[in-house]
């Protein structure tokens, strides 16, 4: 019944492998990822084109904020201190949006884990999707992983230095384009990209591409799979945020093993033979390098290629998908009990088949259910209130505000008519990009009336300011009060700022001194 | 030792050296982490020629880059001079005046002088300029020579009672404790009271307003609301240099204080008295 004569069978040996595994401190083993094909490698093409895509087109992307505020879609305007990000604009006092989106992002990385492990570092991760784009343009210079190898065992010839050559050539232009795409978020990105190629950009946008192109060539390109293994963090926490219904990377043993080359005289002989046949197509396609056979392990970013590789042995085979799948821990525990017979003997995959040769209905697999646990339902929870909590923020914010200093040194200046005077520094916060003018009005404080430095007016209750779009206007008033009228030595009163045009207002309550005698 | 001893355990050759049946094994440094070590003495050696680094008897080598952080200071000090340069050179062409009219070049003005404030006047005026007893409080609109960005350059420019400037403010007022009896200064100290809130005694008013007619009024003026010519203070208004009340004015009559303030215009130069001016008239008080 098994016929691998049509699988081919390949050198490939984990960098890890158990049966010779040791510490981490050890040099690098060469990895040459071998192309597969498949649906999880579709889908990884389009989360590619997707993620690459959003990444080198979002500062392109105009958004019309009228004449006084840029017209691009997301801008990180740090000489200004301002955040645009299509129709929101924050300043710098409300950067709690952009901690508020990191919370989110940190408890929805939680989430995916619990549910589909590390999707985060098979998928979208920005060093696997960068890598990912290495090797396509390794393979098509230097060829798949025969070729690859063969090459790089081979002697220095005139054509393996023209082809190392081209791909470091070509890594490097990857990325320039990489740091380049990065700076056009600091600033106006037609602009900055004609001043970037005459020559005339700012030092620090050179320093910039310089950098970040010495790190994605060198992250992307040299150090590859030492990146995720060795710097990042992730795969350490990771343990703590898996538990037994999360769906990982999966070599299903309960159907693969015993693992045999010669399944066909292994069961001649009476002996038990497992789906596996033992062909290493997920230990060569793998870009981490190691042997999902030997289970979960810190290395693997279950980017699902071993799936796709295996599934396509198995098509050959006319065996079943899903020898090495996204299960759960849990499924995958039940089963082993199942071909163990309780856990008692040794692993016999005809356990979990029927005698017409497919699956038993014992056998467990994965549902959808299993994605709605407590645990999740905490996370989708957490996320949702985190997330509702800025949208009603955001849509309620002030977009006008006013704050006060009081001068403390003099608290109050006595005035030659026996009243007392007190100053103030007044601040309107104009955040729109627009013109406005701005009344100030004195709440409380008997008879008091203010005077504001630079503006030609008459002391009164009541000033307009006129304050530019998206700007804020520092103001010196003065507040005075008539000595018949104090009532105590810090009398309580408020500013208000209003905008007569759109009726938003906002106020500030200030104290008003004045010394123990003028009562 | 001249043969190699391999770990058994390992299979990695040893040092060779041994502590009681314990060996370490040699394990070479990472080649890259060797190379960059090499590169940073190298970039060391090659520092210590570039920049200022092996100490001499009386100094030290100075470098082929010729650097040195004091240059680098003077740098900085002739670029911000520099950069105020458009500002003095506006404030020395123009008045005082000119100058708070214009708001990029009083704001200017207003920090500079404000800094200089800080240096020179705050040890009489005080770090917010609200004096004390004795020395005036410049954030208020009473001034004794005059409230007026002009008047207050003047001030500054030539002092109060400065003897050594042919040009400064000069007034004095006579000690009536040897003019007029003790009786008189009673009365005349519960008239000026009077002029601004209540007295002890109203009896005295009357007598008093008779003696200030004939002592007082040249220089304090007939409705005694001073007089900036003479830098005599109003008296009608809430603000006393030497402290309110009767007993307060009865010993300034008697024995009469002065200040004195020197000119700054040899320490600080025009410049800087100019903006200075525009300061303390910019505090709240200016006319």
């Amino acid at each position: 019944m098994l016929d691998n004569t049509q699988v081919e069978r390949l050198e490939a040996e984990a960098v890890n492998s158990a049966k010779v595994r040791q510490p981490l401190y050890a040099a690098r083993k060469k990895v040459f990822p071998k192309r597969a094909s498949g649906s999880f490698r579709q889908f990884k093409w389009l989360v590619m084109a997707i993620t690459l895509g959003i990444y080198y087109l979002t500062p392109w992307l105009r958004w019309d904020r009228g004449p006084f505020a840029p017209d691009q879609a997301v801008l990180l305007d740090v000489a200004n201190r301002r955040f645009y990000f299509f129709f929101i604009e924050i300043w710098p006092q409300e950067f709690y949006y952009v901690a508020g989106l990191l919370v989110m992002a940190g408890v929805g990385l939680f989430l995916i884990t619990s549910t589909v492990g590390r999707a985060w570092c098979g998928y979208t991760c920005p060093q696997t999707v960068w890598v990912d784009l290495f090797l396509v343009v390794e393979r098509a210079i230097e060829g798949d992983r025969n070729a690859r190898m063969k090459l790089d065992a081979g002697p220095w010839t005139a054509r393996k230095l023209a082809l190392r050559v081209s791909k470091h050539a070509i890594w490097l232009v990857i990325g320039a384009a990489t740091g380049g795409a990065w700076i056009f978020y600091f600033a106006d990105a037609p602009t900055l990209a004609g001043e970037l190629f005459t020559g005339t950009a700012a030092p620090v946008a050179y320093i910039t591409v310089a950098v970040l192109t010495a790190t994605t060539y060198t992250f992307g390109g040299l150090m590859r799979e030492q990146v995720c293994t060795y710097m990042c963090p992730w795969p350490r926490i990771q343990a703590a945020m898996l538990d037994e219904n999360s769906l990982t990377v999966t070599y299903n043993d309960w159907r693969g093993e015993p693992r045999s080359r010669h399944a066909k005289k292994v069961l001649a002989a009476g002996q038990p033979v497992g789906d596996c046949v033992d062909c290493n197509a997920c230990v060569a396609v793998c870009p981490m390098g190691i042997d999902i056979r030997d289970g979960q392990q810190l290395e693997c970013i279950t980017c699902a290629l071993c799936i796709d590789a295996c599934d396509g042995v198995m098509d050959k085979l006319g065996r079943e998908h899903g020898l090495i799948s996204y299960a759960t821990l849990s499924d995958y525990n039940a089963n082993m009990m199942l071909v163990t017979a309780g856990g008692s003997g040794s692993v016999n995959p005809s356990l979990v088949r029927t005698a017409d040769g497919l699956f038993s209905d014992k056998v467990a697999h994965f549902h959808i259910r299993k994605i709605f646990r407590p645990r999740t339902y905490v996370y989708m929870g957490l996320w949702s209130l985190i997330g509702l909590g800025l949208l009603y923020s955001l849509l309620t914010r002030d977009r006008l505000e006013v704050n006060v200093l009081h001068d403390r040194n003099p608290q109050f200046v006595t005035l030659s008519d026996g009243s007392i005077r007190n100053g103030y520094t007044v601040k309107l916060l104009n955040m729109i990009p627009e013109p406005r003018t701005i009344v100030v009005t004195l709440e409380g404080l008997e008879g008091a009336e203010m005077s504001v430095v630079g503006v030609d007016l008459p002391a009164g209750r009541s000033v307009p300011i006129s304050v530019e779009p998206d700007r804020l206007k520092m103001l010196k008033v003065f507040v005075r009060q008539p000595a018949g009228q104090i009532h105590g030595t810090a009398q309580t009163f408020k500013f208000r700022a209003e905008d007569k045009a759109s009726f938003e207002s906002d106020e500030y309550t200030a104290t008003f001194n004045a010394p123990e005698i003028a009562r | 030792m001249s043969t190699e001893h391999i770990d058994d355990v390992s299979g990695i050759s040893t040092t060779g050296h041994e502590w009681d049946g314990i060996r370490e094994l040699n394990n070479p440094l990472p080649r890259w982490w060797v190379i960059t070590f090499y590169i940073t003495i190298a970039w060391a050696i090659g520092y210590t020629i570039a920049y200022p680094a092996w100490p001499m008897l009386s100094s030290a080598t100075s470098g082929l880059l010729g650097y040195s952080s004091r240059n680098d200071v003077k740098n900085e000090l002739a670029a911000a001079e520099l950069a105020k340069g458009k500002y003095v050179a506006a404030i020395q062409s123009k008045t005082v005046s000119e100058i708070a009219a214009d708001d990029a070049l009083r704001e200017f003005a207003v920090a500079a002088g404000g800094a200089t404030f800080k240096v020179n006047c705050v040890q009489c005026h005080g770090s917010g300029a609200q004096g004390s007893k004795g020395f005036p409080n410049l954030n208020d609109d009473d001034w004794l020579w005059g409230g007026k960005a002009d008047q207050i350059q003047q001030t500054i420019t030539h002092g109060i009672r400065f003897t050594s400037d042919p040009d400064t403010r000069v007034s004095e007022m006579p000690a009536f404790g040897d003019i007029i009896t003790p009786e008189q200064i009673t009365q005349v100290s519960a008239y000026v009271a009077s002029l601004s809130g209540k007295v002890q005694d109203a009896s005295l008013v009357e007598p008093g307003a008779k003696v200030f007619a004939e002592n007082c009024v040249a220089c304090h003026g007939a409705n005694a609301k001073g007089n900036r010519e003479f830098g005599a203070p109003d008296l009608t208004d809430a603000i006393w240099l030497y402290g309110s009340g009767e007993a307060a004015i009865a010993a300034q009559v008697r024995t009469p204080k002065h200040g004195v303030m020197p000119a700054w215009i040899g320490r600080l130069g025009e410049t800087k008295v100019k903006e200075l001016a525009v300061y303390v008239h910019s505090l709240g008080g200016g006319e």
